[in-house]
């Protein structure tokens, strides 16, 4: 199709804006991040920083001293296991119960697929009274096992609701096939299934890692010290204090933002299948 | 025929089997605290009350209903759901259409679209709680070097305005979701089409309208249950910047319920509630499962 140079014109500008609306306040915590507090205080505000400085980056994995970086690293820590813990054990609890919904006759398949949908969508509010009631019981407040099962009912019902699509979709034929060869179920689903859904798991994979990463609500009534705490957490109580020191926390937040981030933008394209395949996940 | 039989019984056998992990995390976790908050919802929790443990029937549903507080958490819910995904739709869509045409550059700005999604929701509010500051935020320095404001504003200390930044901060963190969802939905309508609306004459206008929009409208439909879903339960964006606040104008039904629940220790009333949210999202769900269908015979 031709476009005249109007079209053109127009089509350029909104692209600026949008790359504008999308990347400034990126560009402004990273500025805040490496700027010195006089020059952030400063009114009119310089935008372009005139002195530059990394230390609080540096600070952040070597200085024990500075309250703030010293639980941001802690934090981090937190997170990255929790995250990677989620991932892992609802790939693989997950991917199992697919296989179930997706190939196998048994009673109550659909209703139950449903059940599963609808505990993704339940709010962490509405259960997070008797839940603290019995995991304060059972003396389990503050761990980070805890806050694995806890994200593992956010993660899991993604994770089924795909893969069980996923599987659903592989041609049945070298299942069939490997079957009359021999094959246990649990072989076909290990030595066909898996291969098979790589790209579907991998998606998988990564929407898991970014819910885990990005949950508040739950590591904010669960955990209390840095033996638990998440990124999320030490931001969050950072910037309630009365004095905040915006600088370190956009520092704190640039770092939280980069694993996610990159993830992203590297996953991209089984990030879009993943979430087109399973219309699930914010 | 026994054969048969068997053969079934053991395939069911063998579904319940490979279940039973995520069955255990989701019903202990999810469905049994669930319960759990209803049993809770119908009787008399009060820490201090003499009376606890008191079953109370649907007392607290009817003192709840009654409380002009909680109409107020619904509207300000109807309010921020309705107007950020009416504002990320149109923009989703806007944006969509223009990564879905070519031009320099179009390549990295589809990457960069989905970096607001990927920023942990935490980061965003506080980023731009920051940017908002009335002292020295950017916002406020931006705007009155443009002379579009002429002097520096607070602008979460407007219950009203703060509600509508809030919604700001929300629209550049899910706007890219729509974006992706959308552009996937671009790439299945078939060039042809409007190749073959250009030759009876239709405009942009009049493709967009006639063959955009019917292609796209079971995405649409998708993408405004599943969000008005996240939208009620919102609670991070709303807990680093403005805590409900000011004067109540931000507080929502969720956050409504985290405050009863762990601020005033009101466990009956925040049971109430949580129940009703839930009940809320369940015929949200059923309108999403309906979307979905409706997605699969278009």
């Amino acid at each position: 199709m031709r476009r005249g140079p109007a079209f053109r014109t127009v089509q350029y500008l909104f692209a600026l804006a949008v790359l504008l609306f999308i990347m400034a306040p990126v560009a402004w915590m990273v500025i805040t991040s490496i700027s010195i507090h006089r020059d952030i205080i400063t009114v009119p505000l310089k935008i372009i920083p005139r002195h530059v400085t990394f230390q609080r980056f540096v600070d952040v994995f070597t200085n024990p001293e500075n309250e703030i970086a010293h639980a941001f690293l802690f934090a981090m820590r937190n997170s990255l296991i929790v995250s990677a813990s989620v991932t892992l054990v609802s790939l693989v609890i997950g991917s199992l119960a697919s296989y179930a919904f997706a190939r196998l006759r048994f009673a109550f398949r659909s209703s139950l697929l449903y059940l599963i949908l609808f505990t993704y969508m339940i709010p962490s509010v509405v259960v997070v009274m008797p839940l603290y009631l019995v995991l304060s019981r059972l003396g389990i407040l503050n761990t980070r096992p805890t806050l694995v099962l806890l994200y593992l009912t956010m993660s899991l019902p993604f994770v089924i609701w795909v893969m069980q699509g996923y599987f659903g979709s592989l041609s049945k034929t070298y299942e069939e096939s490997a079957s009359l060869e021999g094959c246990s179920r649990l072989q076909v689903l290990w030595h066909i299934y898996f291969p098979m859904a790589r790209p579907g798991i991998i998606a998988t994979a990564i929407l898991s890692f970014l819910i885990a990463w990005d949950e508040f609500f739950f590591a904010l009534v669960f955990t209390s010290t840095l033996e638990a705490k998440t990124i999320s957490v030490a931001i969050a109580e950072f910037s309630g204090k009365h004095y905040v020191d915006y600088e370190m926390i956009a520092a704190g937040g640039v770092i939280a933002a980069l694993p996610p981030v990159l993830v992203a933008v590297i996953f991209q394209k089984y990030i879009v299948m993943g979430m087109t395949a399973g219309g699930i996940k914010e | 025929m026994i054969d048969i039989r068997r053969q079934r019984l053991s395939e069911q056998r063998f579904a319940f089997l490979i279940l039973l992990p995520a069955a255990v995390v989701i019903f202990g976790v999810v469905l049994f605290p669930l319960g759990t908050t209803f049993v809770y919802s119908l009787q008399n929790m009060e820490l201090i009350s003499e009376e606890k443990g008191k079953f109370l029937g649907l007392l607290n549903y009817a003192r709840v209903l009654g409380a002009p507080w909680f109409w107020q958490a619904l509207a300000r819910t109807l309010y921020f759901s309705v107007v950020s995904l009416a504002v990320e739709t149109v923009l989703g869509l806007l944006i969509a259409l223009l990564l879905n045409t070519r031009f320099a550059g179009v390549g990295l700005l589809r990457v960069l679209v989905i970096v607001p999604w990927a920023t942990p929701g935490i980061v965003t509010a506080s980023v731009w709680r920051w940017i908002y500051n009335p002292e020295y935020g950017v916002l406020n320095a931006v705007l009155t070097r443009l002379h579009i404001l002429g002097e520096y504003r607070a602008w979460l200390s407007d219950p009203f305005l703060a509600m509508n930044m809030v919604i700001v901060a929300d629209v550049w963190k899910m706007t890219p979701f729509a974006v992706i969802f959308f552009l996937a939905g671009l790439q299945f309508i078939s060039a042809s089409l409007y190749e073959a609306a250009t030759v009876d004459g239709a405009g942009v206008f009049g493709r967009f309208w006639h063959i955009t929009l019917p292609a796209l409208a079971p995405t649409i439909a998708i993408v405004a249950v599943m969000r008005t879903v996240e939208k009620f339960k919102a609670f991070d964006i709303f807990y680093v910047m403005t805590r409900g606040g000011p004067a109540n104008g931000t507080k929502v039904l969720v956050y409504e319920a985290y405050l009863k629940a762990f601020s005033n220790l009101q466990y009956s009333i925040a049971s109430t509630l949580s129940y009703l949210i839930a009940l809320l999202v369940l015929g949200l769900t059923v309108a999403y499962v309906k979307a979905l269908r409706r997605g699969e015979m278009a």
